[in-house]
């Protein structure tokens, strides 16, 4: 086998002799072995650091003495690094790991150059980093989903650019002629991003715009790191694991051609949803409105074709711990989009906005949706990497059932809480014409949903730490002889 | 799907587009946007109702024009204000409170007392950092510099429990030097009452807000949309 030597003869496709088409599966994963473990691992730290700023933000809702004299440590900023931990930490380290993986396998070929994206990788977690730092010391950029100061996001853009290119690179050595479905979803999305990133910092924080129109570019940025990086990341790879685990092809090729279409043209548009009501042009609200509930038709199209995939093969499918993760995160997928596109609705929108019932629909998204099929990918793509199997069912079944039940249960408390608050934000009493309802006596009333909102948070971090357990004996343990010729399946009953 | 130049011009397009319409066409129509007086006039000097006039030689709609000798609004934060505003931002009050109020019939904004009127893109033009909040754990603040005293701002940011019973919003103590009074020079003018119940220690220690306490209460006091624009017109 000859590689070519430089990088411009690399990017030829052509440039590959014959001898080194159909390279084998197993060889692609040994050669994203470094790369997979390293983001796994980085993706892993930045979870369990994103978990406690989780719970100490949650207690805190509830109990304001919890390490209420710390000014490092005060609500606003520990819930920025909790968004900034789980977002730029964990969200994206594992888009990292998952994604370029799955893009290797489906394009057949050895990955080169790995050092470029290594190179990225770290300076991407050096930045996160020292942004989290900065949150947390108080250098903050007061700007929903971009805090982390003006001085580290060169670092962050660089580093995408870095990990972006070799991505692109990636795609133009495939060895296939065919380009499946998650491989459109991935290029767009490491294409989209970038653009989102600059285009954000440049208008907001470094020559900002003027007045309301830094509103809109927020929310066009904020709306699009869910709609296009996270969602592509993980619809893509759904399409993979899906059919991958269960050895059947995909139901419809014409109906996912329809779904990523969709999605390009509707849901960049849907972000302004956030600014209904607000000082900005009716106009810019109404167009987002449309592309929100426009979003049904992606989002249908994509559900039909997962579930025609499963459909006949749920016991199989349950002994599976990737299935059990990606199908948990597919059907979320539908039921949060939909909820979206209500929520997107003026007259929904005026008892949902500006309440917990919010918080809930981004935890349903980033969470039950996004995160679960992460970690449905990290269950398939671990054992292929370090050719081990997993060192513990028990663990993952913990780990299945408290992350399962916790973010189900977390959606359900605030969205019930949440409602109940807006309906009672709301509530004018006829005859004063004043408020129904004192102001603090809304608030007290949304305590007791925040005490569950930190239980359920308790039963996803048991969860965690199971992962964190399960991921670490994994690497260090040394595997005995012949034992992991067979993958580590779930009972029916666990 | 096999023509990957078309792929990436409809993922080019796509996102382009929404950044055209959302970002660019709402700068070109927010980004000129100036003070303004209550009233605009014509060509003329003739007050007219709304933001434009017709142009009577050409039947062109053109900007009214600010009326001579009156402010215009909004005005520039300076000084401490926009001191604290910074002190604002970095403690991340913006994730509570929003800083926007809705037109009356949406929400309770106007029931609640928290504005007389709705807010509009032109009181944000000189906000460098703009914070209209997603969230109402705590109330609007869009006006709250007509709604309480500097005394009261005080003693709710050292602790909020004081003027708000159950408040489950964070104390910021650290912005108060808690300290003995001096016995040279007495107790010193610039402390701040603190109720019996929650003194960290009455007679012999005082609460002074530090720089930044002092920035920050600037800020919320000047935190107000009680002045008339144009734009108020035109919904009579």
């Amino acid at each position: 086998m000859s590689f070519p030597s430089t990088l411009t003869e690399a990017m030829s496709p052509t440039a590959e002799p014959k001898s080194d088409l159909w390279a084998k599966l197993s060889e692609v994963d040994r050669s994203m072995k470094v790369l997979g473990v390293f983001f796994v691992v980085c993706a892993l730290l930045w979870l369990m650091a994103g978990t406690v700023f989780a719970l100490v933000a949650s207690i805190k809702m509830h109990n304001v003495d919890f390490l209420g004299d710390s000014e490092a440590w005060t609500w606003g900023r520990v819930r920025s690094a909790h968004l900034n931990a789980m977002i730029y930490g964990w969200a994206f380290n594992v888009s990292f790991a998952v994604a370029p993986w799955i893009m290797a396998r489906l394009c057949r070929t050895r990955v080169r150059f790995t050092n470029i994206f290594l190179f990225g990788g770290i300076f991407w977690n050096i930045g996160v980093t020292i942004g989290i730092y900065g949150i947390l010391a108080g250098h903050k950029v007061g700007v929903e989903w971009l805090e982390f100061p003006a001085y580290v996001t060169p670092v962050l853009a660089l580093a995408f650019a870095f990990i972006g290119v070799w991505v692109i690179l990636l795609f133009r050595w495939r060895q296939t002629g065919h380009v499946y479905v998650s491989q459109w979803y991935f290029l767009a999305a490491f294409f989209w991003l970038p653009w989102l990133y600059a285009m954000a910092q440049i208008m907001i924080v470094h020559e900002p715009a003027r007045g309301v129109v830094q509103a809109l570019t927020n929310w066009w940025f904020a709306h699009n790191v869910l709609g296009l990086w996270l969602t592509p990341i993980a619809v893509g790879a759904a399409y993979y694991l899906i059919p991958k685990v269960l050895g059947r092809p995909i139901y419809s090729y014409y109906l996912s051609v329809i779904g990523f279409w969709a999605l390009a043209l509707f849901y960049n548009w849907a972000g302004v949803h956030h600014l209904i009501g607000g000082p900005v042009p009716a106009w810019v609200i109404s167009a987002g409105t449309v592309a929100s509930v426009m979003m049904v038709i992606p989002v249908i199209v994509v559900a039909i074709n997962h579930h025609m995939t499963v459909v006949g093969l749920h016991r199989e499918g349950w002994a599976s711990p990737t299935i059990r993760f990606v199908v948990f995160g597919a059907i979320n997928y539908t039921a949060v989009s939909l909820l979206g596109s209500a929520m997107a609705l003026r007259s929904v929108n005026e008892i949902t906005h500006f309440t917990h019932f919010t918080v809930s629909h981004s935890h349903h998204g980033v969470y039950s949706f996004f995160t679960m099929i992460m970690f449905g990918g990290i269950y398939y793509m671990l054992p292929r990497l370090l050719n081990r199997e997993w060192p513990s069912a028990m663990l993952i079944s913990l780990h299945w059932w408290t992350t399962a039940v916790g973010v189900t249960l977390m959606v359900i408390v605030l969205a019930i809480g949440g409602f109940i608050q807006g309906m009672q934000l709301n509530a004018i009493d006829p005859e004063t014409e004043t408020a129904a309802f004192e102001f603090l006596d809304v608030m007290r009333g949304t305590i007791p949903y925040m005490v569950m909102r930190s239980m359920t948070g308790v039963l996803i971090t048991i969860g965690h730490v199971a992962f964190f357990i399960n991921i670490v004996w994994m690497l260090f343990r040394r595997p005995a002889e012949g034992s992991d010729s067979r993958p580590t399946l779930l009972t029916p009953g666990s | 799907m096999r023509s990957l130049p078309l792929l990436f011009l409809g993922v080019f397009f796509t996102i382009a587009s929404s950044w055209v319409g959302i970002v660019l066409v709402s700068n070109i129509q927010l980004g000129g946007l100036e003070p303004a007086t209550p009233e605009l006039t014509d060509a003329e000097g003739n007050p007219i109702a709304g933001v434009f006039f017709e142009d009577p030689e050409t039947g062109e709609m053109r900007f009214g024009l600010n009326q001579e000798g009156v402010e215009a609004y909004p005005v520039p934060l300076v000084g401490a204000a926009r001191r604290g505003k910074l002190v604002y931002e970095q403690m991340g009050c913006l994730y509570c409170h929003s800083q926007q109020v809705r037109r009356q019939g949406f929400g309770s904004d106007y029931e609640r007392g928290w504005g007389e009127r709705q807010s509009v893109a032109r009181d944000y033009i000189h906000q460098e950092r703009v914070m209209l909040g997603t969230m109402r754990t705590g109330p609007d603040l869009s006006n709250v510099g007509l709604r309480y005293s500097e005394l009261w701002q005080h003693q709710h940011l050292f602790n909020p429990k004081i003027t708000s019973p159950d408040s489950i919003m964070p104390r910021y103590a650290f912005l108060y030097d808690v300290r003995e009074i001096s016995e040279s020079r007495g107790p010193s003018p610039n402390a701040i009452e603190i109720p019996e119940d929650f003194h960290p220690g009455p007679g012999e220690l005082e609460v002074i807000p530090t720089q930044r306490a002092r920035d920050l209460v600037t800020y919320l006091m000047n935190l107000r949309q009680d002045y008339d624009l144009p734009e108020m017109q035109r919904e009579q």
